[in-house]
């Protein structure tokens, strides 16, 4: 199966577009293979993010996009009788070498779920809980502070500025997904990974997710997984569509909508696929 | 029925359609030229009679177009599609308007005495209708080599007109008399000059379709 790796195109579409990018990779992913026990889930990928984009993936059930999104954090760790063989670079640093801190790692590359998992603890308390266990911060002022900006890049402290000491369980789904937004941003990531994080949702939350999502790449590199194409159409600079464990064509999200190069993309996204 | 059963089955009407409007600016045309060459009005009042009709199929396929868009979302070559046909939907209704002028100019003409000079307007009319119909083939094949070629005639009917406009010129100098009914016909030239224009927006936009390539203005 040919696969092709085009140069993504950037394409600003904001009033308040992304800052200067050096050009430069901030992921790049090098013929990564990865294995369940015996089973290849992915094959041979290779991958370019560059800083402050939204790239999305994209593909059917079980074609390897969420696996590949946490190779990118190495949250595959944690499954028993997994295997990685390849490199993903991080600023040119591989996350996978022999004395990796993987608990850096994981600052440095945040990740929000598919369903948003608060902790049953206070709002402030779930926003704080990062910046106290990583100790990032060296006073009580500090950490209002932080996790104050934290909310606010979440597009949240509007709404529970006068509630901060109340559970974070009593939040609409909507707000609980923002506030672990705000909880992975509050020890400022470099990258967001984000696996269907709107998919829950109704389409007002999924709304502002999305509005949260096309501000925050001014900061940050976003990676989102989503089974929602027209999501990823809206979202996303670049677009990766992923197939049976293999990686069939990166594009920018204007072009592989509208004209992609592969036509195993056309049939999926036109919905003929199989 | 799944999902991309039921939006083939819509853009195969949304094809079938634009097709029939096609096929209706196209048998206008032919009519209102037969009604001019052979002299006969009642062929050109039923070319006026019929155009609420192809007015009705245009606005029925920009509906069916929005509704594609707005319920079934397409992309790709659906999408492309799809916008194909809303932009081609008008101009082959402005076809068919040009032949409806056509038709009405046979009117005033048949009333008055024959001119010697159809001849030429004949031979650019068989040119415009050629393109149509290859253009309207075009399209249904997806064929943008085919367009493409269709494009390049049009420098022919182009020609045709010039000629045309100078030998009119020349008539209504030579015989004054008939400069009323020459200017008529220089108008009759122009619609076909026009048509040829937008067959070429037609194969413009089946290009488009095909290979997902601007070519407008380039």
């Amino acid at each position: 199966m040919p696969v092709e790796i085009a140069a993504p195109k950037l394409e600003v579409r904001t009033s308040a577009p992304p800052r200067e990018t050096n050009g430069k990779a901030k992921v790049a992913v090098r013929e990564l293979d990865f294995f369940y026990g015996r089973v290849q889930a992915l094959h041979s990928i290779s991958l370019e993010i560059p800083e402050r984009i939204v790239m999305a993936f994209i593909g059917p059930s079980g074609c390897g996009k969420s696996t590949f999104l946490r190779t990118l954090n190495r949250m595959n760790d944690v499954i028993p009788g997994t295997r990685v063989g390849g490199r993903v670079l991080i600023d040119d640093h591989d996350i996978y070498a022999p004395g990796t801190d993987v608990v850096e790692l994981r600052r440095r590359v945040g990740m929000v779920f598919q369903k948003s998992n608060p902790f049953p603890k206070s709002i402030f308390d779930n926003v704080a809980y990062g910046l106290r266990i990583n100790r990032l911060t060296n006073s009580n002022s500090e950490l209002a502070g932080r996790v104050e900006q934290a909310l606010k890049d979440a597009a949240l402290w509007n709404e529970v500025k006068d509630r901060l000491k109340t559970s974070a369980l009593s939040l609409s789904g909507g707000q609980q997904q923002r506030l672990c937004i705000a909880r992975a941003l509050a020890i400022r990531p470099e990258v967001l990974l984000m696996d269907e994080p709107a998919s829950a949702l109704d389409p007002i939350a999924t709304s502002k997710i999305e509005e949260l999502i096309f501000d925050l790449k001014k900061q940050y590199t976003i990676v989102i997984v989503t089974h929602n194409m027209q999501q990823a159409a809206r979202v996303s600079d670049t677009t990766a569509f992923f197939l049976l464990g293999k990686l069939i064509e990166v594009n920018s999200t204007e072009k592989m909508f509208t004209a992609p190069n592969e036509k195993l993309t056309e049939d999926y996204i036109t919905g003929r696929f199989g | 029925m799944d999902t991309h059963r039921h939006l083939d089955d819509e853009l195969s009407s949304l094809r079938d359609r634009v097709l029939l409007l096609g096929g209706e600016a196209e048998q206008a045309l032919e009519r209102a030229m037969y009604a001019l060459s052979e002299r006969d009005s009642d062929v050109a009042r039923q070319v006026l009679e019929h155009d609420d009709q192809v007015d009705h199929l245009e606005v029925e396929i920009d509906r069916q177009c929005i509704d594609i868009i707005a319920l079934r979302q397409p992309a790709a070559r659906d999408l492309r599609f799809v916008i194909s046909v809303a932009k081609m939907a008008p101009v082959l209704e402005r076809i068919a308007d040009h032949a409806c002028n056509i038709a009405r100019t046979a009117i005033d003409l048949n009333n008055e005495p024959e001119l010697k000079s159809v001849l030429d307007l004949s031979s650019m009319a068989g040119h415009a209708l050629k393109m149509l119909r290859g253009a309207l083939d075009a399209f249904t094949s997806s064929d943008a080599i085919s367009a493409r070629e269709i494009i390049k005639s049009d420098s022919e009917i182009n020609d045709l007109y010039n000629h045309t406009f100078h030998r009119l010129i020349e008539l209504m100098v030579t015989e004054p008399a008939t400069a009323t009914r020459d200017a008529r016909l220089l108008f009759v030239a122009k619609h076909l000059e026009r048509i040829g224009d937008y067959v070429t927006d037609i194969c413009e936009l089946t290009v488009y379709m095909a290979e997902a390539a601007f070519i407008k203005h380039t």
